[in-house]
């Protein structure tokens, strides 16, 4: 149990920082981002380039495991299709991102930077979360 | 390093953290199994979802982004960000936490660990909520709203 407890806590804390480094933290940056037809600031490309490469990487080594390193077995997402609550929840999920310039990982990040925005931002958005939860009948 | 053209851009520090992300997510793939998506884990976290993942490791895994950010502003020294309002933040959250449960994603699970795995439906989220992004903040500067202290 502590044994895959850890290199959880470790990924929370590796990606955290690596919001941070990569300036998505601050919602200036990640909005200069979206601001393509304005002064647009190309940090996030980077952030987001240099997060898929390495995990490009890994996806390659998975195969090749029978098991996870430190748990029993993978629990991995195998849908492909492409349904109307996809894109138009991405499409809000976009919209929401863009007023603020900020999404979950850097929502819960910002905490300790801006504590009481961040807390604002994560309250609202677990709302949201259990709205639908609740409109989807507890499924 | 700067971008030519793009003055306030930091490629070098947005790699680095980027690779830091590819690492963290690696290390949530091969290591335990899964896929580092934050909505999803903050809806297992707070008990909205139901999955296998058990709901202390969610609260761990939520609880190291805060501590990670702590180690960099400590290494880095303080960073000044600009927040929307609170009413702005209130809007942009619940949105933000409707979107990603319909979408079944968000940055992370999607465009870090969905798209590096060119799974259709990642490719497809990510196009959506970039562009959506993009058209909101397009649309909000043409109405002249500044949301950003």
């Amino acid at each position: 149990m502590i044994s895959r407890q850890l290199p959880i806590l470790a990924s929370g804390v590796l990606f955290g920082a690596g919001l941070t480094l990569g300036g998505m933290t601050d919602p200036a940056r990640v909005r200069g981002f979206l601001d393509l037809f304005g002064n647009w600031d190309p940090t996030l490309a980077f952030v987001m380039g240099g997060a898929v490469a390495v995990m490009a990487i890994a996806w390659l080594v998975q195969p090749k495991l029978a098991r996870p390193v430190f748990a029993d077995a993978f629990a991995l997402p195998s849908r492909r299709d492409l349904t109307p609550k996809l894109i138009g929840g991405s499409a809000l999920f976009g919209v929401g991102w863009g007023i603020a310039g900020l999404c979950p990982g850097p929502g819960f990040a910002a905490l300790v930077i801006e504590p009481m925005s961040a807390a604002i931002f994560v309250a609202a958005m677990i709302a949201g979360m259990f709205l639908v939860r609740l409109a989807e009948g507890n499924a | 390093m700067t971008l030519p053209g793009f003055p306030d851009a930091a490629p070098l520090a947005g790699l680095g953290g980027g690779a830091l992300i590819g690492l963290a997510a690696a290390l949530m793939l091969l290591g335990v199994g899964r896929i580092a998506g934050v909505s999803g884990i903050a809806a297992r976290a707070t008990g909205i979802s139901n999955s296998s993942l058990p709901i202390s490791s969610a609260w761990l895994f939520l609880v190291g982004l805060p501590l990670g950010a702590l180690a960099v502003v400590a290494i880095s020294g303080p960073v000044e960000p600009s927040f929307a309002s609170p009413l702005f933040l209130a809007a942009a959250g619940l949105i933000v936490g409707i979107g990603t449960r319909l979408g079944s994603g968000c940055t992370s699970g999607h465009g870090v660990c969905g798209m590096s795995r060119l799974s259709p439906r990642s490719l497809a989220a990510t196009a959506t909520f970039m562009a959506a992004g993009i058209a909101t903040v397009a649309v909000m500067n043409a109405l002249g709203l500044e949301v950003l202290k």
